[in-house]
This record gives structure tokens, sequence and C-alpha cells, in this order.
């Protein structure tokens, strides 16, 4: 059966993205240990809006770790304690009575902080737009049998597809690097047999544009770790390896036009 | 109000290709001369925006999101609908479109749903050449699972997270073209008002959600695909952002809004643990293709599910519904359910929930299997519940889902105002009274990527070498001065409430009476409270902080404001729709048995409702529903 949690909350407040910030010290009496992480920020803003005060702003959506959407760095940790979970699936359960959790947004210079401890993370669609696609408009497609795929690499491309884009990698990154994001998205893609095509101008163009954004790779594998679908940084040595035969590749049909 | 549906003349099975061949097009060279707005960046505006932009198109895309990749779509999880009969078992076009018609009993249009069904094929090749990674067998072939409603296997999937997987090659298709400069994204914006000129849609006001700024976006067409109004009932499964706003600014210029009072509760959720929840979460109905439902046959039953021996079980669908079983369809098993626990057999603390229990299955096909097939649904309940799936049944419950009704389209998906289009659940097209697991995916990939982008030419042809209206028209301005006194009001109130607790009592009123059974005096009672809630929103609704920032309260506000004026026309459909059919269960009409009893003779026909000026008293106008291919019946899956 539930208990209740008394705990206090050292919350990152930020009125803008120019803002100096600081952190707030809020009280968080009587949480009950059923709750979601995030139900109990509702909570929170609940009794702040009762209070007369602004509620604290963060990102969140679907409350079912799918979307990705939401963020945050509990107690230092990107999603918190729980491995494998995004901060919308940890339950208070995993907390203690009379803890003190500190709460901030993801910390990268690529994901500058919009309010509070919500940020802004569209340099990932910035990374996608350069090349995370197979061209296959719409109309032209031959039927879906046509091709087999062998299960395995169907089950790998889609244990990379599994990524919410949450930015947890990120964040977690000493280096502030976002390449398991990146390795994730070109593993999916240019495992499969539809993905051949543009495999190596993909790889290319992706990882060229993650770095005018992010820091980079020095294999501490925190990623991983931080990672709420578990994605494996095997995706980044994958897609080093077709980064650095891209060079080659793409050099080569360059000297034929 | 004219209802033209706009059907084309022929036989069923070609209507839509005659359609295609007869509507008006557009070059290719003079695409690039029409503006085109997309809301919403789901499954369906996503699709839409995308393939607008390959044809040429100069398309504008919205989302309030941070990213196109964040929509409700995305929590889809079982699968996705095709008559590819892959698997030989005697599925086909005309076989979908049957199950489609008789799933949604027998309110949907004959010819949209043809229609679908006919493009669920090209679905799944469109997705796999994007590389949505769908299961496959060890021969490399697409795999099937059984969804509910249908004796075939017809459902593809991507593990427990299809919808992921379709949004996820969607928003490729929108990042390339936004990429190569075909459409301009406008990411955290949000629709706040749609403007009508000379009777023809004519843009759009918006609102920037991270500095409050109010502005214009003028187009020759506008298309909405802003997801469904679930969340008018405060506890569903949608994302917490999910809202009617979008759909309802557009009826209030003039759109009709068709069949609101059908709503989808779906039978497998984890039921609510106490008053602070913020959502429910659902599980998925592929789960049912191993999992067996059941209840104790005694209301007393005390002994945790696997003391209680088979004999004092009651797996209630298999016992009522021999040849569907637990897959018989959403609205059959979510009503099954609501009756044994309102006999008191509801299991769990609250007393509130019904076993979904997989140790048979466990010990036919063994846990590794079992994990293969449900692994990450597993999980996802355990970190939910702390209970263990594979251990103990998962307690589950019906919770509000999805809405068939939307705003009121013709066959061409536009909305009782000329240029103005709806995609997606925003629309009421396809589903009847009811929709089928794995259907929807379907439905807003046919809109999409394969109605929309055929019919939009139509409307646009004629109006060749015309300029969209200038933002600085005078219904843009008043549109704009409008919308920010509306937010400017909301601050200025004062009160004592926040949003949520408005949205949390709105929400209780709706499922008390609106819910999974309706009453006509229930229903009299939602209508008398839900003006008076509102009434006492305006007067004491209390946002703190200021209108030029992020203010997440500020943006709640204004969504709560239209679920009120929602709710009511939704109970006023409940109420006058004098039958029983799908997810409308009025207990006045039911057989003996409990099933639902449908009046044909009255009510086949779709109700759409024209906005009045006044909440309590829209008008509401029929369109008769024909059925020249398939035979009324009772529908039975007994």
């Amino acid at each position: 059966m539930s208990t209740e949690l008394n705990l206090t909350l050292k919350i990152w407040r930020q009125a803008g993205p120019d803002a100096p910030g600081a952190f707030d010290t809020i009280a968080a009496p009587g949480i009950n240990d059923e709750m979601s992480f995030l139900e109990m920020l509702d909570v929170v803003n609940e009794r702040l809006i009762n209070d007369g005060k602004e509620a604290v702003v963060f990102d969140h959506d679907c409350r079912e770790g799918i979307c990705g959407t939401c963020s945050l760095m509990i107690d230092g940790q990107a999603h918190g304690p729980q491995k494998g979970t995004a901060t919308c699936q940890l339950h208070m359960r995993k907390f203690a009575d009379g803890q003190e959790i500190t709460i901030e947004p993801w910390r990268a210079t690529a994901f500058p902080v919009v309010k509070d401890l919500m940020v802004d993370r569209s340099a990932f669609d910035r990374i996608i737009e350069s090349g995370g696609y197979i061209t296959a408009e719409t109309g032209g497609a031959s039927d879906a049998n046509l091709t087999p795929i062998p299960k395995p690499v169907a089950d790998a491309a889609m244990d990379a597809a599994a990524c919410i884009g949450c930015g947890a990698c990120v964040a977690a990154c000493p280096n502030s690097a976002a390449n398991l994001f990146t390795a994730a998205k070109v593993s999916h893609l240019n495992l499969l047999p539809q993905g051949q095509a543009e495999r190596y101008s993909r790889v290319e163009a992706m990882v060229d544009t993650m770095e005018d954004f992010f820091g980079s790779c020095t294999n501490h594998g925190e990623c991983q770790e931080a990672c709420p679908k578990e994605i494996s940084i095997d995706f980044i040595a994958m897609m080093n390896k077709d980064y650095l035969k891209s060079k080659f590749k793409n050099r080569k049909t360059l000297s034929r036009n | 109000m004219e209802l033209n549906s706009k059907i084309p003349a022929g036989p069923l099975a070609e209507k839509w290709t005659n359609y295609k061949f007869e509507r008006k097009l557009v070059t290719p060279a003079n695409r690039r001369k029409y503006d085109i707005i997309v809301v919403g960046t789901g499954l369906a505006g996503g699709a839409a925006a995308a393939t607008l932009g390959e044809q040429g198109y100069n398309v504008k895309a919205f989302t309030f999101h941070d990213s196109p990749r964040r929509a409700h779509s995305i929590a889809a999880q079982g699968g996705i609908n095709a008559a590819k009969n892959y698997k030989g078992d005697g599925d086909s076009v005309q076989r979908l479109f049957y199950d489609t018609v008789k799933g949604g009993d027998f309110r949907s249009r004959e010819a949209n749903v043809y229609r679908l069904a006919e493009e669920s094929v090209r679905i799944i090749d469109q997705m796999t050449a994007q590389g949505v990674p769908f299961a496959r067998e060890y021969g490399g072939l697409l795999d099937n699972r059984s969804f509910g409603g249908a004796q075939v296997s017809r459902t593809f999937y991507a593990r427990g997270q299809t919808g992921q997987q379709l949004l996820l090659g969607v928003y490729s298709q929108l990042a390339r073209q936004i990429g190569l400069g075909n459409v301009e994204l406008h990411n955290r914006t949000e629709l706040i008002d749609v403007v009508v000129v000379d009777g023809k849609a004519a843009g759009i006001v918006v609102r920037d959600l991270l500095t409050g700024e109010i502005s214009s976006h003028s187009a020759h067409a506008v298309v909405l695909a802003t997801g469904g109004y679930s969340n008018s009932f405060f506890l569903s499964t949608n994302a917490m952002a999910c809202n009617v706003t979008a759909a309802w600014r557009a009826h209030r210029k003039g759109a009709a809004f068709a069949n609101p009072c059908y709503t989808q509760i779906h039978p497998t959720c984890i039921p609510q643990s106490d008053d602070f929840q913020s959502k429910l979460t659902l599980m998925s109905e592929s789960l049912r293709n191993d999992g067996r439902i059941w209840c104790p046959k005694s209301p007393d039953e005390t002994r945790s599910p696997e003391l209680i021996p088979e004999e004092d079980r009651d797996y209630y669908l298999e016992r009522r519904y021999p040849s569907f079983g637990n897959l018989a369809p959403r609205d059959i098993a979510s009503r099954a359910a609501k009756i044994v626990v309102d006999e008191g057999k509801g299991v769990g603390p609250l007393k509130n929930g019904v076993y979904l229990d997989f140790a048979e299955a466990i010990g036919r096909l063994g846990e590794d299997t079992i994990r293969e097939r449900y692994g990450n649904l597993f999980e996802m309940y355990e970190r939910i519940t702390n209970e263990s799936p594979y251990k103990m049944p998962m307690r589950i419950y019906p919770a509000v889902h999805y809405t068939m009704g939307g705003l009121w389209v013709d066959y061409e998906l536009m909305t009782t105002v000329p240029g103005l289009y709806a995609a997606g659940e925003a629309n009421f097209s396809d589903h009847g009274a009811n929709r089928l697991g794995a259907s929807a995916l379907m439905q807003g990939l046919a809109d999409g990527y394969f109605v929309l982008p055929n019919t939009i030419s139509n409307y646009l042809a004629p109006q060749l070498g015309t300029t969209p209206v200038p933002t600085d028209h005078p219904e843009f301005q008043a549109a704009e001065a409008t919308a920010k006194a509306r937010f400017d009001g909301y601050l200025a109130i004062g009160g004592t409430r926040s949003p949520d607790s408005f949205h949390q009592e709105l929400g209780k009123i709706m499922w008390d009476y609106c819910g999974m059974e309706r009453t006509k005096t229930g229903l009299e009672k939602a209508l008398s409270e839900i003006p008076a809630l509102h009434e006492e929103f305006r007067k004491n609704l209390r946002v703190t902080g200021s209108g030029e920032t992020t203010n997440q309260t500020l943006e709640k506000a204004a969504r709560v404001d239209d679920f009120f004026e929602l709710a009511q026309v939704m109970c006023l459909d409940a109420l006058t729709r004098e039958e029983s059919c799908g997810g409308h269960f009025r207990a006045e009409h039911q057989t003996g048995e409990g099933e639902a009893e449908r009046d044909d003779e009255h009510f086949a026909h779709v109700a759409a409702w024209e906005w009045t000026g006044n909440a309590s008293a829209p008008n509401r106008h029929t369109e008769p529903l024909t059925f020249e291919n398939i035979h009324l019946a009772v529908r039975s899956y007994k």
C-alpha cells in the first residue's frame, strides 16, 4: 500500500534564456509514493498556483516514456535513478521519506534553457533534416514483402530506432556529445536494405551537422547508462565505421563528376 | 447548413479510382504558387505536410511541440491494419472494409471506409520504403498479429511501439522537406483561431508558446490534423497536451462538429490508483492475443489471483462472446468489464480492475516467447504498478482513449468551411461509432499520405493566380485582437482555482454522465452542471505568471475553456442520439442481454452540430447514412 513522503526539492528556476538562474528550495510534504515523478511536480505546481506563485515550467507530454518530451536531471542523473526509465515513468517509491531532491534542466550548450527546466533541443531536428531519412516519396513504393529483411537485421534496426530523442545522452555526457542519438538514427537506417542508397551520404551529413552543435565523443559510455531505452554504444562504433568509409566513398563519387 | 458528402457516383470499388481521375489537377510548375497551412505534425499532419511539400506546394507546418516527432501518434502501441493478406487467411480489401463498418456499428460512410481499406495496402509499402522496422519472421517477411474485431491476422507492428516507428518515419520525411526548404516549420506554436474571409478559410492565428506573441498566417488552404478530444474527460490515455482547441476554434468559425458523443473507452488500461493521477496508461490491445481476461466469480473473493482456482474464475469475455473471446471489440470488452466491476467483482486495492492473465500463455509458449512479444509492455506495467505480469496477472480497466467524433468532413476531407480540411483523429470520417484497434494509425496515414494530397488540388486548381488574403486584412486583425483579449482575460481574472482543478472537475462530470454508460437523467444533469462550472471558471480562475513568456498554466487555461464548450455538445449529442451504438451506450436502449440496441430507423445518420454563438444551444443537422453494399445487421461477436 502507498505511503507518504515528505520531500525537499531544489529546483532550478530561470525566467528566460538570457536571465540568470538559481535554485529554489520548495518543500513538498505529503507526497504519495504511488505517484509518478511528474505527478509529484504537478502537485507541487498546483500548490504553487494556490499560493499565487508561478508554476515550474517543465517539458512533458505522453507520460508513457515514448514521446521523449520529458527530461530533468534528478540528483545529477539524467531521468533520475532508475535505469532504462524516462522521468515520466519514474515513480516516487524510488525515493525515501525526508529526501532532498535536486532537479535541473538538461545541461548542454547545444540545449539552451528556455525557462526553468525546459530546454531547446532543436539541434536534434537539424541533424535529422541533414540526412536522417530515406528518400522515398509518397506513391512510388514497391510491395513491402519484395525485399525480405533477415530478422536479426530488422531487430537490430529496431533496437536503434527505439531512440525517443529525449537528449538524456547529451545531458549525461561530460562532453555534451550527441553521438548516441546520432548513431541510433544513422544505424537504424543504415542497417536496412532500403537505407543503402544513401548510406554514406547520410552518415557524413549527419555526423558533420552533429559536430556543428555538439561536443566530441571520448567513449565515456555515460550516454548508454542514461538512455531510457538502453540503446547500446555499439551503434556509435557502427556509425564511426560508416563515417570513416564515407570520407573515401563520397570523395570517389565526387571525382567522377 | 448544407452537408454535402460529395461521395462520387459509381460502384463502391471504383469510386476512389474514378474520383482521382476526375478531380482537377494543379500542374507541377504551378504548385509553388500555392500556400498551404498544415496544423499538427502527427501521422496525418506530418504525412500531409511532407507529401504536399514533395509535390511542390509551399507548406507551412505548425506544432505546439518542441519537435514534430512528439505528436501523440507516437504513443500507439499495438499496430496498424492493412488488407495485405500476407497470411493467406482470407483477408481482402472487402473484408477490411466490412470489418471496419461493422466494428463502427454501421455508423460510418461506406465510401470513406472502402477507400481507407484500399489505401491500407499502400501504407505498409510506403512506410517500409521509408525504413520503418516492422516486425519480421525468420524468413525476412513481414509478421502479423490479430486485433479486436477481426478474424484474420492483418495487424503489422513494430514491437509494442508501432506508433512511434510510424511517426518517426513520417517525421523523417517531413524533416527532409524542411531541410529542402519546401516546408517551413513553426514549432512551439499553438493555433488559437481560424480566420474565414468571404466564406472561405483564409488562415490561422497562432500564439508563440515561448514569447506569447500572437501572429497570423494566411494560405490558399488550411489543414487541421490536430488530434482528438479525449482529454475533455481529464483522465484519458491521451498525452497531457492533447486538446480540442484547433478543432473547436474552427467549429466556432463555421465548421460543423460531427458525432461528438462517439468516444472510445479502451478496455485495457492500468486502473487509476488515486485522485492525484494525471493520466491513465494504456496497455496495448495486442496483449489480448495471449492474455485471458477474467474476474473472480464472487464479489467477496479475497485470495491472491494465483490462488483462485479455475472454477472460481469468470472468463467473462470467452463466456459471453465465444467466437471472438478475448478479442471482442473495444466497446464490447469495455462494457463487459464495467458490468463485472459494478457487480463488485473488481480486483486490486480499489476493486477497480479485472485481470489480464498470461499464466496460460506462459505455460504454453514459455516466458521467452511472451517476453519477445510483449516485453516492453510488461516492463512499463511493472514500472507503474510495481508488479510483474510474468508472476501476477495484470490489472486493467477501461479508460477514455480515442474520439471517433470530430470535425465533419466530406469525401474530400473538407469541412463545412471551404478550404478548411480536417485529417486524422480530428475528423469524424471513418470509424463510425467505434474504432477497431490498429485502425487509427491506418486512418491518419491514409488521410495524410494518400487522401488529402489527392483531394486538395480539386479546391486549389480554380484558384490559380489568386494570392492568399493578406494578414493585415480586418478579419485577421479582429481575430488577433479577440485572441489577445482572451489570453489577457485569463490572466486578469485573479480568482482562486487553477485551470487543472477546473479540468479535473469537468472530467469527473463527463466520466460520470457521458462515459461508458449514459442515461437521459445523467446527461441532463451534466448539461446543467457544465455551464455552471464554466461560469465559475470565468469568474474564479487563477493563472499565475505573465503572458509574455512560457506559461503552461495560461496555455492550459485556454484549452480547458474550449473543453467546457465542447463538453456541452458532447452531452447534447449523447442525449439526442436515442439509441446505443458502438462507444455510445444509452442505458435506456439495450437488449435483454445487455447488448447495445441500435435504432436504424431513426438514427442511421451522422449528427453534425453547428455553432450558434451559444455553447448550450447549437443546431443539430443530419447526414443520412445509406448502406448499399453492406446489410445492416445486429452486430454480433458471439
